[in-house]
């Protein structure tokens, strides 16, 4: 079966939906999240950034593997998801209910 | 006790006394009347920043810029001679929109070798002048050279492309610019190409978000959450003040302070996600090299260790942010009617070398977002409880608010002055 992080990250298989190319995208998987799942992929991401980032650092950023980029791309998810399970206690940013702030440009990993 | 000095006169708003001390009006916010003369009197004829070089990075490439403001639409293109030119956004033949895609009221990019008009298939060359008239012989001694694109006042400062609408317009863009600009010269912006934009519809007055950013007043209130509850509390009970206000015709800047330092002093201040990718909203705590030995003397003014950013706002829409771990925000705020416009802010980094850079400029990114969001739906509650004229007519303001009573002073200024010279001029007939 064809797995979407490098072998040593294999943990991380289950929250590979998290694996989302674009900012925009990402931060509606937040929305979309309970905050169980988003707890549930912070505990298991935040503590492997020490080694992702040890791993991705092999690399320059234009010739990053197929499966690093994915990681690469899992953790831009973490940031995203770290400020409900850090600080808001709840997926969206509070009192921000009418407001939008989209992406329209972002560079590509 | 003030944390740092103000000016002898004992407040920075004194220090300007044309400014006044007193209570404030909104009514300059919430009346239709007022922005359709404010598009006329500052809109349609100051300099607007409209993007930056590397946008049109060879001969053909253009962008296309929506000033409803000033009521109107631009094509901005590197030409033939490798220039940045501007031109009125309309086909000479018979004023269709002349460059869009799909939406005609949607911005759009690309590159071509000429411009040809969707309607009848009018072409003109990349410096504007027209090249092809469909079916020229039907027309009645027309001569192409007659029917060029109209041209915009265009100059580029530090790589910043900027335009003037107004064809009368006699103020070179750096004259406009003033001290900050010049004592910002050199700074290597260029170097600084890994650009994400984010776009806000937002539902409030241009000149309210434009407050809301011009003062760090409300920072340890309104994100009191975003920082580790400590942190929070101190900051709270602090207070905000910043290093240093300035003034230049119409231009204001803040200068302030990093509240945790970058990096930070003490790793309790942080969050554990700050901390594990060294980054925050301050930027990458590890800045990188960009060649710039010593800062600008714009920059810093107060000289100050504890020093973090500086925000200038460049009259009416365009405001540079200027943070200490060498990266840059834009914000623009483009009117769409008295009580809407659109936001943009759009982050610049050195491009990362590697992941670990690139997810530190990532955590800066979407920390600006937090708070972005935050701001926007305070903005709204503010609208519309001002529209409500309620029986509150006046608002103070406070010395860390001084930008906002300038802001404000300066576009009644441009309204008033614009209207004074159009009364001075004999209407043509």
């Amino acid at each position: 079966m064809p797995t979407t992080f490098p072998a040593a990250f294999a943990d991380l298989e289950p929250f590979a939906d998290w694996a989302i190319p674009t900012e925009r995208a990402r931060f509606a998987k937040r929305l979309s999240s309970t905050m169980d799942e988003l707890q549930a992929f912070y505990d298991a991401a935040f503590p492997r950034m020490d080694d992702a980032l040890a791993y991705l650092e092999q690399f320059s950023m234009d010739e990053l593997p197929e499966d690093a980029t994915h990681l690469l791309w899992l953790y831009c998810g973490l940031m995203t998801a770290s400020f409900p399970v850090e600080v808001w206690r709840q997926p969206r940013v509070p009192d921000s209910g009418a407001s939008s702030f989209d992406a329209v440009l972002e560079p590509a990993i | 006790m003030p944390l740092f000095p103000k000016p002898a006169e004992g407040s920075w708003t004194e220090h300007y006394p044309d400014l006044g001390t007193g209570p404030v009006s909104y009514e300059d916010s919430i009346s239709p009347d007022v922005y359709e003369r404010e598009r006329d009197a500052i809109f349609s004829r100051t300099w607007l920043n409209v993007g930056r070089v590397e946008q049109l990075r060879r001969v053909g490439s253009y962008f296309t810029k929506e000033i409803d403001a000033a009521r109107t639409s631009i094509v901005v293109v590197r030409s033939s001679a490798d220039e940045v030119r501007a031109f009125f956004n309309i086909c000479r033949h018979r004023g269709n929109k002349l460059v869009w895609s799909d939406y005609p009221g949607e911005e759009t990019s690309g590159v071509c070798r000429q411009f040809t008009c969707k309607y009848h298939g009018w072409r003109y060359n990349l410096e504007g002048e027209c090249t092809f008239v469909q079916q020229e012989e039907e027309f009645f001694d027309l001569d192409k050279q007659d029917y060029g694109l109209a041209p915009v006042q265009t100059d580029v400062w530090e790589g910043f492309i900027f335009v003037n609408l107004d064809p009368t317009n006699t103020t070179p863009l750096r004259e406009y610019l003033g001290t900050f600009a010049k004592g910002l010269e050199g700074y290597p912006f260029h170097q600084l190409t890994q650009v994400h934009r984010y776009r806000a519809d937002v539902g409030s007055n241009w000149k309210l978000f434009i407050d809301a950013f011009t003062e760090f007043y409300h920072a340890p209130v309104l994100h009191a959450k975003q920082s580790v509850a400590d942190q929070s509390q101190k900051l709270t009970t602090m207070g905000y003040e910043a290093l240093a206000y300035e003034i230049d015709g119409p231009h204001g800047m803040v200068s302030t302070w990093t509240g945790t330092g970058v990096p930070p002093k003490d790793m309790r201040h942080v969050k554990p996600i700050e901390q594990k990718a060294r980054s925050g909203l301050f930027g990458p705590w590890d800045a990188p090299d960009i060649g710039l030995d010593e800062l600008p003397p714009a920059l810093n003014p107060a000289g100050h260790k504890a020093w973090g950013l500086d925000s200038f706002l460049f009259f009416p829409n365009f405001m540079l942010l200027i943070w200490k771990p060498n990266w840059v925000i834009t914000y623009h705020y483009w009117p769409t009617s008295y009580n809407t416009h659109i936001f943009e802010g759009t982050c610049y980094f050195a491009p990362p070398k590697n992941a670990r850079e690139r997810l530190a400029q990532e955590l800066a990114v979407v920390t600006f977002k937090e708070y972005a969001l935050q701001d926007g739906n305070t903005l709204e509650a503010t609208q519309s409880m001002l529209e409500s004229r309620t029986p509150v007519k006046a608002f103070p303001l406070n010395d860390q608010e001084i930008l906002l009573r300038h802001l404000h002073k300066t576009a009644q200024r441009y309204v008033r002055e614009h209207e004074q010279q159009d009364s001075r001029t004999p209407a043509a007939v």
